[in-house]
């Protein structure tokens, strides 16, 4: 066999499945209590600093970093466990997710101790929001042909340009962002861009509101004229980001949310079909469940392997494109599957706004954090094609 | 599975490739290498495994059967080593032991209905039963005033409607009426009344996954081999996509079949888990069987829908273990059911307990 796929059935271990329990009763709690709305985080806006705080109190972000940055140093498995609930009873997550998820692994691989200590703790108590400035007007998908640039100067770095589509920027204590500090050479064109770490509140930055097709400002537009970034704030190696990329896609692709954007469509069409669905609606919501089921196994699978120390890319982008194609077909499938249901039972208004909302927001969901036709790429090398 | 950790599915790979090299099967004008796959199976007791020790079997536990399984469908087994396997776990469950040689299990077909009148002889009739007119013995399950039994049956005392079914390997229908079983005992209580559904749907479930590995490798090999406009066909994008596919077909039906064998080897009984879990595993990977074998004759282009290519021993056995105990379609009613049965709330607290 030249290449083998393997997923192992890995099941989540005690430990997680306590942590399970207390996450549902502290997440049952805010909803009785009005600490957050699930209907309003789906439609409106799932960024909530205060909700992030009471989250980093109950030490449930950056949780499997050192103690030392403020961790708990609990297992990537536990970390998932808290990601999926969160994401299932659409909790308001917005505000420390980013940080949580991508940003503060990354300061943790590249950035001096100093910054560590400084930044890392905040994240974890929920203070302290990232995004990611990596799209520009003419680069996307193709994150290598960025060109906003980051000139050496005295003492750090000069940069000028502008990032697009960053969600959330407006709203972000930080950037990590993607500059270019030299041009890209004839035997690699992925050469010479570096990451920063970006303090977002200050001067020579300019953010502009990009707003989305359902209405949301999310999207937004970052200038940079001569901001300083000193030069402790480069994550990484200068020129090489490009090598920097790959380890950490694997964490980014395979997690929970990755399949489970628009679960509440499934939640609900269980709901409005009621107990005795007829043969075609009982074969739909039963190919539906049956492909969640395995999406989830999958991506349990591959948290596993990234605990054991393994770097999966291949199997994580695999759940990422599965997974994105699922969650943005489900709200059609939905729609076929509840067509012939009466329109006066109670809920039904319900089910059709959040039906509405889910097929509004779908065509985002296999382009956010690397599209469909990036995915393919990566999975064809991965199966030694490139 | 990683085939390095298991003793059983290194032999069981060494006997493949060894005996059944898709290549060198297909090419063969007679069928020696049946027997003498079989008897290297058998000598190695892998034709039992699901069988005690002290019943004359390979005594292995469920988990290494269906890994053997798995390697089966990487060499598009066409021999009836899952049907033995399935029928040896029937007896030794009912406390009988197994006969040498092959043997297929009956109904294949989750409609069918088998049982047993007064005199013990059995009537009813089962379709698409898998090398019924080629084993020893069929093994089925028949009910005895509404009690599931398993029965040892000898296919001469059955009537035999042979047919070559998608595969090749023989889907015949089987009419059971006034055959005497050779042995005969309860099916064990806490197997529950869809013990050899839920099971053959496991095993099949562990053969196609192994088949789709397979077929991957294959395509992915041959698009690398074949040239067209200039250059080999793998440097296309279009392709490219479509062997991206194939794989997160692959995928999903690896990990749906290896959660399904991982439930049933833990579970005491054949209790909700074991139903959530196979059920849905056969659908996720019958879907996967039809995606994936239509993408890998479409890289292959003309050749690939040849005699001559092995790849048709591949997706024409796809095709065959999808509709074999219980296709998608009727797994995701009874799975469907059984999620509205439950209620909205309680979905996401099962899926999460898997």
């Amino acid at each position: 066999m030249s290449q083998a796929i393997n997923f192992d059935p890995i099941r989540l271990p005690p430990e997680a499945e306590e942590l399970r329990l207390e996450v549902r009763a502290f997440l049952a709690e805010e909803i009785t209590n009005g600490g957050f709305d699930p209907t309003a985080t789906i439609m409106k806006s799932g960024f909530d600093r205060e909700f992030s705080k009471r989250v980093g109190a109950k030490g449930w972000i950056g949780m499997t970093w050192p103690k030392k940055y403020g961790g708990q140093e609990r297992s990537f498995l536990e970390r998932y466990v808290v990601t999926e609930e969160f994401r299932v009873a659409n909790a308001p997550v917005t505000a420390h997710f980013t940080a949580d998820r991508q940003s503060g692994p990354v300061l943790l691989k590249y950035a001096p101790e100093h910054i560590k200590l400084d930044v890392l703790p905040s994240i974890t108590l929920g203070e302290c929001c990232f995004c990611i400035g990596m799209s520009e007007p003419n680069s996307g998908s193709d994150l290598f042909a960025a060109s906003t640039r980051a000139t050496a100067t005295d003492g750090g770095f000069l940069i000028n340009g502008s990032k697009l589509w960053t969600s959330n920027a407006h709203q972000a204590d930080y950037m990590i962002g993607l500059f270019r500090t030299s041009p890209c050479t004839k035997e690699n064109r992925r050469h010479g861009l570096t990451q920063f770490l970006v303090k977002l509140k200050q001067s020579g930055i300019t953010i502009n509101p990009v707003r989305n097709m359902a209405g949301k400002h999310e999207f937004n537009e970052v200038l940079f004229e001569n901001l300083f970034i000193p030069e402790d704030h480069v994550l990484g190696e200068v020129d090489g980001a490009w090598k920097q990329a790959t380890s950490e896609l694997a964490y980014e692709r395979s997690g929970p949310e990755r399949f489970l954007e628009t679960f509440y469509v499934l939640t609900e069409l269980v709901r409005i079909l009621g107990d005795k669905p007829d043969a075609r609606a009982a074969e739909g919501i039963g190919r539906l469940v049956a492909q969640v089921h395995t999406l989830r196994r999958m991506s349990v699978s591959v948290n596993g392997m990234l605990q054991a120390g393994k770097e999966p890319v291949l199997e994580g982008s695999i759940v990422k494109d599965v997974g994105t194609l699922w969650e943005q077909a489900l709200p059609a499938h939905a729609r076929n599957l509840s067509a012939f249901i009466d329109s006066n039972p109670t809920n039904r208004a319900a089910f059709d706004e959040l039906l509405q909302f889910a097929t509004t927001i779908a065509p985002k969901l296999t382009i956010q954090g690397g599209t469909t036709e990036v995915l393919r790429g990566i999975i064809a090398r991965g199966l030694g094609l490139r | 599975m990683s085939s390095s950790d298991n003793l059983l599915v290194d032999t069981t790979t060494r006997i493949f490739q060894d005996l059944a090299d898709p290549q060198t099967v297909n090419a063969a004008t007679n069928e020696v290498w049946k027997t003498e796959l079989w008897t290297a199976l058998e000598e190695s007791a892998l034709t039992l495994a699901w069988v005690s020790d002290d019943r004359g079997g390979g005594g292995a536990n469920l988990a290494d059967g269906f890994d053997i399984l798995n390697v089966s469908g990487r060499f598009a087994v066409p021999v009836p080593l899952g049907e033995t396997l399935l029928a040896g776990w029937l007896l030794d469950a009912a406390g009988l032991p197994s006969p040498p040689g092959q043997m297929s299990v009956a109904p294949a077909r989750l409609r069918d209905r088998l049982t047993i009148g007064p005199n013990g002889t059995l009537s009813g009739k089962a379709l698409g039963i898998p090398f019924a007119g080629s084993v020893g013995f069929i093994v089925a399950l028949a009910d005895q005033d509404g009690m599931p039994h398993v029965v040892q049956i000898a296919p001469q005392d059955c009537t035999i409607l042979s047919a070559p079914g998608l595969s090749g390997d023989g889907r015949d229908a089987v009419t059971f009426d006034s055959a005497a079983p050779v042995a005969m005992a309860p099916l064990p209580a806490n197997l529950g009344d869809q013990a050899l559904g839920l099971m053959g749907a496991a095993v099949r479930a562990s053969q196609i996954g192994g088949a789709l590995q397979a077929i991957l490798n294959i395509t992915t090999e041959y698009a690398q081999e074949r040239t067209a406009f200039g250059r080999k066909i793998s440097k296309f994008q279009a392709v490219q996509h479509n062997l991206a596919k194939l794989a997160g077909e692959t995928a999903a039906a690896v990990a749906a079949a290896s959660s399904a064998a991982d439930t049933i080897q833990t579970m005491e009984d054949f209790n909700d888990s074991v139903f959530f879990e196979t059920a849905s595993a056969k659908i996720r990977v019958g879907e996967a069987a039809g995606e994936g074998a239509a993408i890998a004759h479409q890289i292959h282009g003309a050749i690939g829908f040849t005699d001559e290519h092995v790849l048709h021993r591949f997706t024409q056995r796809l095709w065959a273990w999808r509709d074999d105990f219980g296709n998608e379609s009727e797994w995701a009613v009874q799975l469907g059911n059984f999620i509205a049965n439950g209620g909205a709330d309680e979905l996401w607290p099962l899926l999460a307990s898997r």
